[in-house]
């Protein structure tokens, strides 16, 4: 987000100015609702502090040694008592001094589907001091973390993913309670990242249609082919492909790895699918498009109002599960 | 919160447990010696269960130790308030608040008592090493919570300099905040009566006037400085040493209080020998509950309304609690009061309780033996006595039924009324007639209305004794004590020859710096009361700041410090960036000079290459300038600071002349 310029020449109105005052001195209210583009670096115009209730009652047992103090005429135990208020109340200023020029330079994911939690990480610029007991929260829950310096310093958090589509950790508070947890310093983080949720596999999904095209007839080896190459399941494999003897045979369960062939092409038809309900069959192509992955096989994937022409590699399946997830009714 | 809930882990924990034992250290050897057997105990117990079996402790355990606590509190004091049974229970409600801690919101209510329990022990002892003390266990306190906060689940530091980081941390906390602290201290306005007095409080009083004295009774005085009663004098003012002002006099010693006897008589004639000058002066009293009247040393006259017993002590007619009273009396300094003594004032004089600190009879007997014919020998004896082991203070212990007995041999710490009972039971036991007279001493003159301001805490108790030929003669004992503790500590060295080996010359030199250091604190610190805090703005021309005054220059103060101390937060660390943003607003401001001015929504490339244009001059300079800038804002993630410095000095040595037109 770039700051406005404001030219001398303008005219401004009272209001005008108030609302410049007020953008500058409490951009909680208005700038930091919306997402600004990293890096964020935290300043004293956007850190806010209060009192923790333990704060008030500390104060209120201050009061309280206090009148004691001054009823008695107790010199020393006013001493002690200033000693300790005194201690207490400059504690603010290396509570908001911890939080001041905090930086988050970027955020990083590994891509999921939809029901699966998603970790993502973020990494604050290495600091010129040490930051102890911060504290990030967001709809994630809390996660507690020191900033030291020479040291990369990543957080990792867990959100939870529901649907397809665009999530952003939306907007975090970071607070700490250093030194004495007697004040809360706080400000918000709201950084204009978002991850892309892939569409959810269905599971148990079928083998994916073989020998589509014309071309792809003799695309697999005789089912019961000894001499197939075997490897072990993973997870997105298709049921039909596990060797079942083989697999009892080797007291594990492999799977017949199908050959990568020049000129076999597979074809994911949105069309084809006609009985399935939307999301069903979104959840379908993405399965078949990790099983067709995983086989190492060319694939070609036709959408309503796109086509992704075939090809094979992590780079094309992203692609195809990205325009899968990005389907309309896909979550902003 | 789940932050506050956490579970205290085992450093957590120890920490804790070690600071609140260091709280309650100081009130140990004062509780009922169950509780300073049980606590301790109490404290260690839970400390090994929750390192070994670490289970919350069941309300089971919790409920009867609680009621234990409280039990045998009340069987010490009778009791739960005031200040010895409520200091007493906050000790056992500390470490019952450790044995139910586990959380970390525990561990910080339990730091919140600790610090109120810590408070509470300096109204028992207010010594420098004990503030002192408690002034260390405060930096544990502040350790413990600076421990508390959240902290990542995989730190593992050391224990070790993780303690000393923590703990170093809280010092220069206290530090930082010294210097509020100190004027918050100087400042904060003073009572110049208590609030509340603690009525039900036996153990304390109120410094004051009354015709009753129970030294033993009063463990705490609460300093009073509202005035009692001002004089104006028709002449000069006598010395402060000689301000001696007669209340009532006390004969009559029960063991436990002197009080003053039915049978004062008014007819007595008294016979005062005159050897100075008289003294004229009205006394203006303010309210109060007595009768009595306050006379400067021996009255010669009083008011015709006005009673004046044999014994000096004068009474007016009635008491007035509502309206000052105002008389007018002529006192004498110089004299010889009553060189003859009539039997009967004699076996007044002599009058002592059977039964009754037999200890103290004993040593008067002694002193009697030692000087069989010289009384003033016996009162030198006893004053030197005082002088080289006794001490002075506000807060001394309580006494027993042996008052007088446990105050010359065991506690030897009390305030006037302590010395003047003490002084006048051993005279009596001697032989030698004496009588306690209570009253003031001292007083503030203030020059600018001409007259002298007595107090309530100018409340005074002195001994007056019979000598032959020389009459009542005023002693007071308590002279001895307080203003030289210097040569307290002098003596009290030079009396040491007894064991050599144990007195090198370099530790009496060390006792008489500790000496001194606690006399500083007494007179600095300890005293320090609304009087000479309103004496602290003087040097700016305030004779005497009252509380509006004292209030705007605390806040004053406290305003400035804070100011200074967010100057402090908010200066920001000069970054890179900062310095690239610095150099690069001198180059645009250079070229603005030579009639470039950049756009709001040029870039530094853009502008670069229109300026180069329209200055072909320096067109090659500027280029060069504009690529270096891209380059160490946008090419690297760090600048160097190296490259940073040569590309500000490049910008320095610039020179542009004026585009012409």
């Amino acid at each position: 987000m770039t700051r406005r310029e404001h030219t001398a020449t303008g005219a401004s109105t009272t209001r005008e100015r108030l609302l410049r005052v007020a953008e500058k001195r409490l951009p909680a209210l208005t700038r930091l609702r919306q997402a600004e583009t990293l890096p964020i670096r935290l300043h004293r115009h956007r850190i806010y502090v209060r009192p923790t209730r333990y704060g008030l009652a500390f104060a209120l047992m201050l009061f309280v040694m206090l009148m004691a103090a001054l009823n008695y005429g107790n010199n020393p135990a006013l001493l002690l008592t200033s000693l300790l208020g005194a201690a207490l109340l400059t504690s603010v200023f290396r509570a908001v001094r911890n939080l001041d020029q905090v930086e988050l330079h970027s955020a990083q994911v590994a891509p999921v589907h939809a029901g699966e939690a998603m970790s993502f990480a973020l990494n604050f610029s290495t600091p010129e001091r040490a930051h102890y007991g911060l504290c990030l929260s967001g709809t994630f829950g809390m996660t507690p973390f020191d900033l030291l310096p020479q040291q990369e310093n990543r957080i990792s958090a867990e959100l939870a993913t529901d649907r397809r589509g665009w999530l952003a950790p939306g907007r975090l508070q970071i607070s700490t309670d250093y030194p004495f947890g007697l004040f809360r310093p706080w400000s918000y983080l709201n950084p204009s990242v978002r991850f892309l949720v892939y569409p959810q596999l269905e599971v148990h999904a079928p083998g994916f249609p073989l020998a589509t095209r014309a071309e792809g007839q003799r695309a697999m080896r005789g089912a019961d082919d000894e001499f197939a190459n075997l490897r072990d399941y993973r997870h997105a494999d298709a049921q039909r492909l596990i060797a079942w003897k083989a697999s009892a045979r080797h007291d594990r369960l492999l799977v017949r790895e199908l050959e990568r062939r020049q000129g076999i092409e597979l074809l994911f038809d949105w069309a084809q699918l006609p009985e399935l309900a939307y999301e069903a069959r979104i959840s379908r192509l993405a399965a078949w498009v990790n099983q067709a992955a995983v086989a190492g096989m060319r694939y070609e994937l036709i959408l309503p109002q796109q086509r992704l022409a075939p090809d094979s590699g992590e780079a094309h399946r992203h692609a195809c599960l990205q325009a899968l997830a990005l389907m309309p009714g896909a979550q902003q | 919160m789940s932050a506050v809930l956490a579970k205290l882990s085992v450093r957590q924990f120890s920490l804790l447990s070690i600071a609140v034992f260091a709280a309650i250290l100081p009130h140990l050897s004062r509780l009922p010696w169950s509780l300073t057997l049980l606590l301790p105990a109490l404290l260690c117990a839970r400390w090994w269960q929750r390192r070994w079996r670490p289970t919350p402790v069941s309300a089971l355990l919790k409920l009867p130790l609680a009621l234990l606590i409280v039990a045998l509190t009340l069987m010490q004091y009778g009791n739960v308030f005031g200040r010895e049974p409520g200091s007493a229970l906050a000790c056992g409600m500390l470490v019952l608040k450790l044995v139910e801690s586990e959380t970390t919101r525990d561990a910080r209510a339990a730091v919140l008592f600790a610090a109120f329990v810590l408070m509470s022990a300096l109204l028992f002892a207010q010594s420098l090493f004990y503030t002192a003390f408690l002034m260390l266990v405060l930096i544990l306190l502040l350790a413990v919570l600076r421990q508390l906060q959240v902290q990542p689940a995989n730190s593992t530091a050391p224990w070790r300099p993780q303690l000393i980081h923590y703990l170093r941390d809280a010092g220069l906390s206290l530090l930082a905040g010294a210097p509020l602290a100190l004027c918050a201290f100087l400042l904060i306005p003073r009572f110049t009566s208590p609030l509340w007095g603690a009525p039900n409080d036996g153990d304390s009083a109120r410094t004051g006037l009354s015709d009753r004295m129970s030294p033993g009774d009063i463990s705490n005085l609460l300093n009073d400085d509202s005035p009692a009663f001002r004089v104006g004098f028709t002449g000069e003012a006598p010395a402060p040493a000689k301000r001696y002002w007669r209340g009532p006099v006390l004969w009559n010693f029960d063991g436990r209080a002197w009080t003053r006897p039915e049978w004062a008589d008014t007819a007595a004639q008294v016979t005062i020998t005159n050897s100075g000058a008289t003294i004229d002066y009205d006394v203006t009293q303010e309210p109060s509950l007595q009768r009595w009247m306050l006379a400067l040393d021996v009255p010669i006259e009083v008011p015709a309304d006005a009673t004046r017993f044999a014994d000096l002590t004068v009474s007016g007619r009635h008491r007035d609690s509502t309206n000052p009273r105002r008389y007018h009396l002529r006192s004498v300094l110089d004299y010889v009061l009553q060189p003859e003594l009539s039997a009967t004032e004699r076996r007044r004089a002599l009058q002592l309780p059977r039964g009754f600190n037999p200890r103290s009879v004993a040593l008067a007997q002694q002193l009697r033996a030692a000087h069989p014919d010289d009384d003033v020998a016996v009162v030198r004896e006893v004053l030197q006595r005082f002088r080289s082991d006794y001490s002075y203070t506000q807060a001394p212990p309580e006494l027993g039924r042996e008052s007088v007995d446990e105050f010359l041999f065991d506690t030897r710490a009390g305030f006037c009324e302590h010395y003047s009972s003490a002084f006048t039971f051993l005279m009596r036991a001697a032989g030698i007639p004496a009588r306690v007279v209570t009253g003031y001493q001292g007083g503030y003159f203030s020059n600018v209305g001409r007259y002298l301001l007595v107090r309530q805490s100018d409340a005074h108790a002195w001994s007056e004794v019979w000598l032959p030929q020389r009459g009542w003669v005023r002693i007071d004992p308590t002279a001895e004590v307080s203003p030289s503790r210097i040569e307290l500590g002098a003596t009290a060295t030079r009396g040491g020859d007894r064991e050599s080996w144990y007195h090198p010359e370099w530790i009496a030199s060390l006792r008489n710096q500790f000496d001194l250091a606690n006399r500083w604190w007494n007179e600095a610190v300890v005293q320090f009361n609304a009087l000479r805090q309103g004496g602290l703005l003087q040097p700016f021309g305030i004779e005497h700041a009252d509380y509006a005054q004292l209030a705007w220059v605390l806040s004053g103060c406290i305003s400035v410090i804070l100011a200074g101390m967010t100057l402090w937060t908010l200066r920001r660390s000069r970054g890179a960036e900062d310095a690239l943003d610095r150099s690069y607003a001198l180059l645009c401001s250079k070229l603005a000079r030579a009639g470039v001015k950049r756009a709001a929504s040029e870039g530094p490339r853009d502008f670069c290459a229109r300026a180069a244009a329209s200055l072909p001059e320096s067109a090659t300079a500027i280029r060069a300038l504009a690529q270096r800038y891209v380059n160490l804002r946008y090419a690297h993630a760090l600048c160097d600071s190296a490259e940073l410095h040569l590309f500000d000095r490049a910008v320095h040595a610039l020179r542009v002349s004026k585009r012409k037109p």
